[in-house]
């Protein structure tokens, strides 16, 4: 098991050695330069340029670069003079992280109850409602649904704040708008597959050793469904990253994904590498969670080294 | 029709089951009667879609959401078990009465580890501590034949064989000392040398516990390994019943006929095996008289016309065929049946 986990940080490096490559060279392809100011004399950009090095050819850019990310340094933002990258991102990273860690648990811990009552209750207006709540969920994006909360329960209801970060109260609503998406696909997922094992034959064996319908759920249905539901988690985790860099600027959330977004626009390359890498190291971070979840729950996946990175 | 017997510990009384389909109610189960003794084991035999399964479902209380109990009741300690609540029930079952299932590759949670699954009806029914039902657990798991049961009890479900995984359903089941096993078809699945292990520890844990059998089967070779009775049932009725030996070398009904001329002996030569000529009735509107009518060589007008009612061949011993009637001709016997009848007329001239 150890063994295993260190080979999958190993491949975890690799990853994002490679990520950090092709972002290195895809971002010099962007139009446009980190000093577009007009108010910049063409001598000052030039003196800026080889101050921080980018007069230099590409190829010897990139190998300082990676050869600095080596020694742990990550360069400093060209937007905001004199802060690091690692210090930006740490001051940011706190709001990101809480939103992300929320949706998903809300939406994972819901959509399980939700797929789960819907399965026992199949064909139910329960189930019927459920459906209908989990094809809205999927259909619409997190920023529309953003937009109505922040709509209805903050500007006409005053219930929530709305677009400042003043902790948890405001973190309530872009939660709510991440975790809709994570909800609606748990909870189709759980249905699903919570509907074949009620009918699975251990199951009437469970129930002939006279488990009540709730006990059957508990001690034995549960577990078992959850299996296809660990496996979505992976890309949900993509889609609440992603949805996160929209999410963030509609609530004004001083969070990386707002940071991210403005990076780009504004050519800040080494925020723009910083960034990539730790979403690239997030993300397979979550894949490997999910395959030792994966471990846990199923004892018929076991885990060793010839499991694919 | 039911018959009397010492000390019936369940009796089955005039059971109807139908199934709700689209294209009408599927009558499976057709005014079924039968009593089961304590510490008897009593083989239910038939073709596929006979009703074997739906009668013992009908017990447990685990037919499918579409059937229905039309008429009929199950009388278990004094009380009629299709009256009960979802909670009497779930008290009984497990408890008193217990199944064991036919397919032991699925018959298992694979998520939970086989020690507490084999604990699980104790946890269920009593108040005993968790330790002490492992401890139970581990003592049945040697019963039924595991090995290092003690160091077994954390594996799961897919770290053991076919026939490893039945006697755990098996001690599933046994854990609770219920007052009656429910096996349906529990060695189908299982290759012949773990059908006759299975059989062999049926036995065993009748003869240490007491407990009562009903053994659902389509192999007439098992049932001559375990039953004391048989009842043969065909298209969701019993058509004849009697003790082992009875339905062996004196069976009655056409039916029972047909299935023993289709089990291969050891001086079976031909070059086909024999089989039931025809299929069984649509159970959607099953025939009026005698519903093997149509595929019985023996068959009378009277059997298309009339349902046979069961004529006594002996205190234990009855049959539902019109042959048996009075004023029915003499039938040319098969040959098997013939050769099994000299032998039944062999005991007795002793």
């Amino acid at each position: 098991m150890i063994k295993y986990v260190l080979k999958r940080l190993g491949y975890l490096v690799l990853t994002l050695f490679i990520v950090a490559t092709f972002t290195f060279f895809l971002m010099k392809l962007l139009p446009g330069t980190p000093f577009n100011n007009p108010k910049i004399a063409p001598d000052q950009i030039a003196v800026l340029r080889k101050q921080y090095g980018l007069d230099l050819p590409v190829w010897q850019q990139y190998l300082n670069y990676m050869v600095g990310v080596v020694h742990g340094r990550f360069g400093e933002s060209y937007q905001f003079t004199g802060q690091s990258v690692s210090y930006l991102i740490s001051t940011r990273i706190g709001p990101s992280l809480q939103l992300g860690v929320q949706a998903m648990l809300i939406g994972t811990l819901l959509g399980i109850l939700l797929g789960a009552v819907a399965a026992m209750r199949k064909n139910s207006w329960v189930d019927a409602t459920a459906t209908i709540f989990a094809i809205i969920g999927r259909s619409i994006p997190n920023f529309v649904i953003a937009a109505l909360l922040q709509f209805w329960l903050a500007y006409k209801l005053h219930w929530f704040p709305i677009a400042l970060w003043t902790g948890f109260s405001s973190s309530i609503l872009p939660t709510l708008a991440l975790a809709m998406a994570p909800l609606a696909n748990t909870a189709r997922f759980m249905r699903t597959e919570m509907v074949d094992v009620l009918n699975s034959d251990y199951i009437e064996v469970a129930r002939a050793k006279g488990n009540s319908q709730w006990q059957l759920v508990a001690r034995h249905a549960l577990r078992n469904s959850m299996i296809p539901v660990v496996t979505i988690i992976g890309p949900m985790a993509v889609d609440l990253m992603l949805g996160s860099l929209v999410v963030e600027n509609v609530f004004a959330i001083p969070g990386i994904g707002q940071q991210f977004v403005q990076s780009i626009t504004t050519n800040d390359y080494p925020v723009i590498m910083g960034l990539t890498m730790l979403y690239s190291a997030m993300l397979t971070g979550v894949i490997l969670i999910v395959d030792i979840l994966y471990g846990i729950i199923d004892p018929r996946i076991r885990l060793s080294g010839e499991v694919n990175a | 029709m039911v018959q009397p017997t010492d000390s019936p510990i369940l009796s089955v009384e005039n059971l109807r089951v139908d199934f709700a389909t689209f294209a009408g109610p599927v009558h499976a189960i057709r005014d079924v009667s039968f009593t089961l003794n304590k510490g008897e084991t009593l083989a239910i035999v038939g073709e596929s879609g006979s009703g074997k399964s739906v009668t013992v479902r009908s017990i447990m209380g685990l037919l499918a959401n579409n059937a229905r109990i039309v008429a009929g009741r199950i009388m278990f300690q004094d009380a009629d078990i299709l009256k009960n609540t979802k909670r009497q029930l779930n008290a009984l079952r497990g408890n008193d009465i217990a199944m064991i299932f036919q397919d032991p590759m699925t018959s298992l949670d694979p998520t939970m580890p086989i020690g507490k699954q084999v604990a699980e009806p104790l946890r269920l029914h009593t108040s005993i501590s968790e330790k002490k039902a492992l401890a139970e657990a581990v003592r049945v798991l040697q019963l039924v034949g595991i090995q290092d049961a003690a160091e077994r009890l954390k594996d799961y479900p897919h770290q053991f064989s076919g026939g490893q995984r039945q006697r755990i359903v098996i001690a599933m089941a046994i854990i609770t000392q219920p007052q009656i096993l429910l096996a349906d078809e529990p060695t189908t699945a299982l290759d012949v040398t773990i059908q006759a292990q299975i059989i062999h520890l049926l036995k065993e844990i009748q003869a240490t516990t007491g407990t009562s059998i009903i053994f659902i089967t389509h192999d007439l070779g098992v049932v001559a390994g375990i039953a004391d009775r048989v009842a043969v049932m065909y298209a969701g009725k019993i058509v004849e019943y009697g003790m082992v030996d009875e339905i062996f070398y004196n069976p009655q009904h056409p039916y029972t006929w047909g299935l023993l001329e289709a089990m291969p002996t050891l001086t079976t030569s031909a070059d086909r095996l024999y089989t039931i000529p025809g299929t069984p009735p649509d159970l959607l509107a099953p025939p009026p008289g005698d519903a093997f009518a149509p595929r019985n060589p023996f068959a009378m007008q009277i059997d298309l016309a009339e349902q046979p009612p069961f004529f006594p061949v002996s205190p234990t011993h009855a049959a539902a065929t019109w042959l048996l009637h009075p004023a029915a001709p003499q039938v040319t016997l098969p040959p098997e049946i013939a050769r099994r009848r000299q032998i039944w007329a062999a005991r007795f001239a002793h």
